[in-house]
């Protein structure tokens, strides 16, 4: 079974339960962005983007998406806070957290773990990796 | 109905059960829901509701005698007070690690094994009973089902053994519930999500069996209750006020030290809030089931009047003679569920103990044992948990087979509720009176528990007639109730258990532990957060002996969390060659005796380090340290002043030094970090077009266009960063000439041209033509100029920028203003963009965009030319960037 599921993200068919799989990505390094759709886009999920974390609220109330790759370091509202009120927020309780950030310090990823995060990535990161932990995520 | 429909019904009920508690057990989200609810765990409180609530108030209430509420009206005026007094156990047991009543009282004297024994034991003497006693509920519910059709005289259903059977289907339905995922430390939200379940099963059964009663076969209750003259009501029959207050003092011990109770009280709560519910829905919850009892008393009794028909029984009469089958079928189940809720959890409660304190100390270092679960240790406490809960099980089962049988079913609740209240003084005493002790709470549970057995149990042995047996006795009881027999029982042997607790402790010593044990547990609240770190112990122990015992018992994954956790909580640096810290091991005893049970737990640590005597020296230093009793004399006290002066002097030149130190290494965390942001895109991009064959042209022309800016992008910041290094260290001096500003201005704004025309921005110079020269280094403030320049364009208004450069002298200075239109710098960032150190440790928010290092460099640029350097938010909108530089240079 696992094998097929497998050979179903190789040849990029989409997966029934892929269809409506929504990622928000939240950075506000264009760059960033660039790739991260890409990659989301190429695997049959559907991504939102968000360049702040007001943005990036008002998008998952509104959507309620699958995962949300979120950055810490922003202007205005910071990644931690942006996550602590999404885990506050009953309606996304099934929403996935993965911090995804060039904070790389201990300390930094143990914050973030303890506020629900399900995964703290950190930057440059491997895209194989986050894609990874993205699929492996939204499959629970 | 036949036994196969009630066999049917009984089997799909624990079926729902199962599911029930499979379900919660296999959802996080439910689990979380339900371990957090107060409501869940005030229904679970109601596991105190038994069959003898269910069947047995009925039947007493019929003797049109009110003392039976007494049973309900003790928990009543406690619940308030569960906020203060569950609250303290519940902050105790969940500090120490305890799962069971023998652990919470033994922990607390010296954290004997003999106390931990003695509690197990005779709460298994005092509880088998009772459950005997559920067993006899469920089985004469059946039979009288059963009966009520005389052809089953000589069916085949009188050689089956009902009874036998409903003890092993529980035991096995018990087995599985309980011991499938064995998690002793976590909450058994399983068991919690049940017996809720079974909580509102018997009281829903109950409340529409009374309305059954008064609305469909009476016309309302007041048909009933004209029927009986009300003179007949006697809340107090034997005009003995002794024996109501007996029964109410009896059932709030019964309430509060029940093992059941305890169970689903203390070990089983989550958080302490949620008592705060249960102080108003448990009372409601026994208000409620009480609410039709009496109805239902006087309707059986018009009914069956002179047919000798038991009282216990008219909850099932009453729809049999009214061949009412599915009613009675309901009410059958709705007896289940309170029988079968508290053989489930007493049954659990017990087995803990019996296998924690009383199999496993025996069994858990022996080798035969050892070998037998060679690579499966933590098989072990599962494997003596399912043997307890069929010893628990089937001496229940015998004591019903060979004692109970025709004893009444409150006779025999009282009796275990009698034995109960002997833990009463060691526990209350334990908590709220230091020197309590151990020898003082063995000697009285021993007293208390030797009248209960004299009095009680030995007479029951010969004859189910108490009375009958003092009596014969010669003893002259013939005026009193067996219930007032009973309660001045419960005096007697409660006076002399406190009694003796009281002189005894009062009279010997306690241990060093003990005392430590004492104060943690009367003080809890001054105590749970420094537990961990106050621990009277001395011995040697080695890192690697201890970590592979947890091992054994909680895997590799959890022992090292478990312990990595702690240590980095406490400080405590884990290596593997140095003796251990005595609170590693104090730890580790608490985390196993959450698996095994305390005795266990120190018998398997004990194995493993030797233990040292306490020396009277020790015992002086660990007590000034753990309980900040450092009485100090003033000298000392001066000298300590004295002492702590100069450390402080030493920390904060330390300090100083330090900080220097921390930023330094801020900046280079800084600027690696910095540098990440680029090298992710670059690295993320370039993986892209390694992988990706199919790609678009477009695409692939777009993302390696971005990988050029972003390679840009970090060559820039080297070398800004080498700049700022320069300059900070000296290296680079600057180059002074004499430089005309208007001439500088106009090259500058003349090479950033390109830029301005691409932006359509518009550029505006008002520059004082009498400015003189200026004593300044050229290249160094083209750069700032340009720096500040390319800013603005970046954030002007797009399609109608504008940008002014002013420049204006004082008789000291010439100051420069660069305007734009652009959105501005936020005042709180005003400061923060010219740092360097930008993003420090604790900083998670980032300074505007594209900032880089420019303007710290140009900061320290201005600076080293001796002048200054600032931002100002322009009205309406954009920024001014203001610098100034002396006329009159002092650099040479």
């Amino acid at each position: 079974m696992d094998q097929y599921l497998h050979l179903a993200y190789q040849n990029n068919r989409i997966y029934t339960k892929m269809e409506q799989t929504k990622i928000l990505i939240v950075d506000d390094e264009p760059n960033i962005v660039l790739s991260l759709d890409y990659l989301v886009r190429k695997k049959g999920f559907v991504p939102f983007i968000a360049r702040n974390g007001a943005e990036a609220l008002s998008i998952a109330e509104k959507e309620c998406p699958n995962l949300i790759v979120l950055d810490i370091m922003m202007p205005d509202m910071d990644g931690y806070e942006v996550c602590k009120i999404i885990k506050a927020n009953p309606a996304l309780s099934a929403t996935k957290i993965i911090f995804l950030s060039a904070k790389s310090r201990q300390e930094d990823i143990d914050k973030g773990l303890a506020l629900g995060a399900d995964k703290y990535v950190t930057k440059p990161f491997s895209t194989k990796q986050i894609m990874q932990e993205i699929i492996t995520l939204v499959n629970l | 109905m036949s036994i196969g429909i009630i066999a049917i019904v009984l089997i799909a009920y624990l079926a729902m059960l199962f599911f029930v508690a499979y379900r919660i057990d296999n959802s996080t989200r439910l689990r979380l829901k339900l371990t957090n609810s107060p409501t869940v765990y005030a229904l679970s409180l109601a596991v105190y509701c038994t069959a003898w609530t269910f069947f047995g108030s009925v039947g007493a209430a019929s003797t049109y005698n009110l003392e039976f509420l007494a049973i309900y009206i003790g928990p009543i005026i406690v619940a308030p007070f569960l906020w203060v007094i569950y609250r303290k156990f519940i902050r105790i047991a969940k500090a120490q690690g305890i799962s069971s009543m023998a652990d919470f009282i033994s922990n607390r004297y010296d954290k004997s094994i003999t106390v931990n024994r003695l509690v197990s034991s005779l709460l298994f003497v005092g509880i088998v009973p009772y459950i005997a006693l559920q067993i006899t509920g469920i089985e004469r519910a059946i039979e009288t089902i059963l009966s009520w059709n005389n052809d089953v005289q000589n069916s085949w259903v009188n050689y089956v053994d009902i009874a036998f059977i409903i003890t092993l289907g529980l035991g096995a339905f018990i087995v599985i519930f309980t011991t499938r995922k064995f998690q002793n430390k976590e909450q058994n939200t399983g068991l919690i999500g049940a017996v809720a379940v079974e909580s509102i099963v018997k009281l829903v059964v109950f409340l529409i069996f009374g309305i059954y009663v008064s609305y469909y076969i009476f016309n309302g209750q007041s048909e009933i209750y004209n029927s009986v003259p009300a003179e007949s009501f006697k809340i107090n029959k034997n005009n003995d006020f002794g024996q109501w207050f007996g029964m109410i003092i009896l059932s709030m011990m019964a309430f509060l030290f029940l093992p059941r109770q305890f169970e689903m009280g203390i070990v089983e709560i989550n958080h302490e809030r949620q008592l705060k519910r249960a102080i108003w829905v448990f009372p409601l919850y026994l208000i409620l089931i009480n609410l039709f009892v009496i109805p239902i008393a006087i309707a059986g009794n018009q009914l069956f009047a002179g047919k000798g028909i038991n009282g216990d029984t008219y909850m099932l009469a009453i729809p049999l003679l009214f061949k009412n089958n599915w009613m009675a079928a309901l009410v059958l189940l709705g007896g289940f569920s309170a029988a079968s809720g508290m053989i489930i959890v007493s049954t659990h409660a017990l087995s803990k103990m019996v296998s924690n304190s009383i199999l496993m100390p025996v069994f858990i270092n022996r080798s035969f044992i050892l070998k037998q679960f060679k690579d499966r240790n933590h098989k072990i406490p599962v494997f003596f948990r399912r043997i307890s809960i069929y010893v628990v099980l089937l001496s229940a089962y015998l004591y019903y087979k060979f004692v109970v049988a025709d004893f009444s079913l409150i006779s025999i609740g009282l009796i275990s509720f009698v034995a109960v209240a002997q833990f009463a003084p060691a526990i209350v005493g334990g908590v709220y009176w230091k020197l309590g002790n151990k020898k003082g709470a063995i000697a009285g549970i021993s007293v208390g528990f030797f009248i209960w057995l004299v009095l009680l149990i030995i007479p029951s042995l010969f004859s189910h007639d108490l009375k009958h047996v003092y009596q014969s006795l010669g003893i002259d009881h013939s005026t009193r109730e067996e219930g007032s027999l009973i309660t001045s029982i419960l005096f007697w042997s409660l006076g002399f258990n406190t009694l003796t607790y009281v002189l005894v402790s009062l009279f010997t010593k306690q241990s060093i532990l003990e005392r430590n044990q004492a104060v943690i547990y009367v003080d809890i609240f001054n105590y749970s957060e420094q537990i961990d770190s106050t621990v009277v112990w001395k011995g040697k122990a080695f890192f690697p002996d201890i970590r592979s015992l947890l091992v054994r018992f909680l895997g590799e994954n959890r022992t090292h969390g478990e312990l990595v956790n702690f240590a980095k909580k406490q400080n405590i640096e884990l290596d593997d060659t140095q003796e251990l810290d005595p609170r590693i091991v104090n730890f580790s005893e608490r985390l196993l005796s959450g698996i095994v049970g305390a005795s266990s737990a120190k018998i398997l640590v004990s194995s493993v380090v030797k233990e040292e005597k306490l020396s009277m020296q020790d015992i002086v230093n660990i007590l000034e340290e753990s309980q900040k009793l450092i009485l100090l004399n003033k000298q000392l006290q001066q000298k300590t002043a004295e002492l702590k002066r100069v450390t402080d002097a030493l920390k904060f030149a330390n300090e100083k030094m330090k900080e220097t130190d921390l930023l330094k290494d801020e900046f280079l965390y800084t600027v690696t970090h910095e540098m990440r942001t680029p090298l992710t895109s670059i690295k993320a991009l370039s993986e892209i077009l390694d992988d990706d064959d199919e790609m678009p042209e477009e695409t692939k022309k777009e993302f390696l266009q971005t990988i050029l800016k972003e390679t840009n992008r970090m060559t820039r910041l080297i070398s800004q960063v080498l700049d700022l290094e320069n300059f900070e260290s000296g290296k680079h001096q600057l180059v002074i000439e004499s430089v005309d500003l208007k001439a500088l201005i106009i090259d500058c704004v003349k090479s950033l041209d390109g830029v301005f025309q691409q932006e359509q921005i518009e550029v505006e110079l008002i520059i004082d033509e009498n400015i003189p020269s200026l004593e300044i280094d050229y290249d160094r403030i083209v750069q700032v100029f340009l720096n500040i320049l390319s800013n603005a364009a970046k954030y002007c208004e797009k399609g109608n920028g504008k940008v002014w450069i002013t420049a204006t002298q004082t008789s000291e200075y010439v100051s420069i203003e660069i305007a734009d239109n652009g959105p501005g710098v936020k005042e709180d960032m005003q400061q923060i963009i010219f740092e360097k150190f930008f993003q420090a440790k604790n900083q998670t928010m980032r300074k505007p965009k594209g900032s880089g290092l420019g303007l710290a460099i140009s900061k320290k640029i201005i600076q080293l030319h001796e002048g200054k350097i600032g931002v100002n938010t322009r009205q309406p909108n954009g920024s001014i960037f203001t610098f100034s530089l002396p006329k009159q240079q002092n650099l040479h």
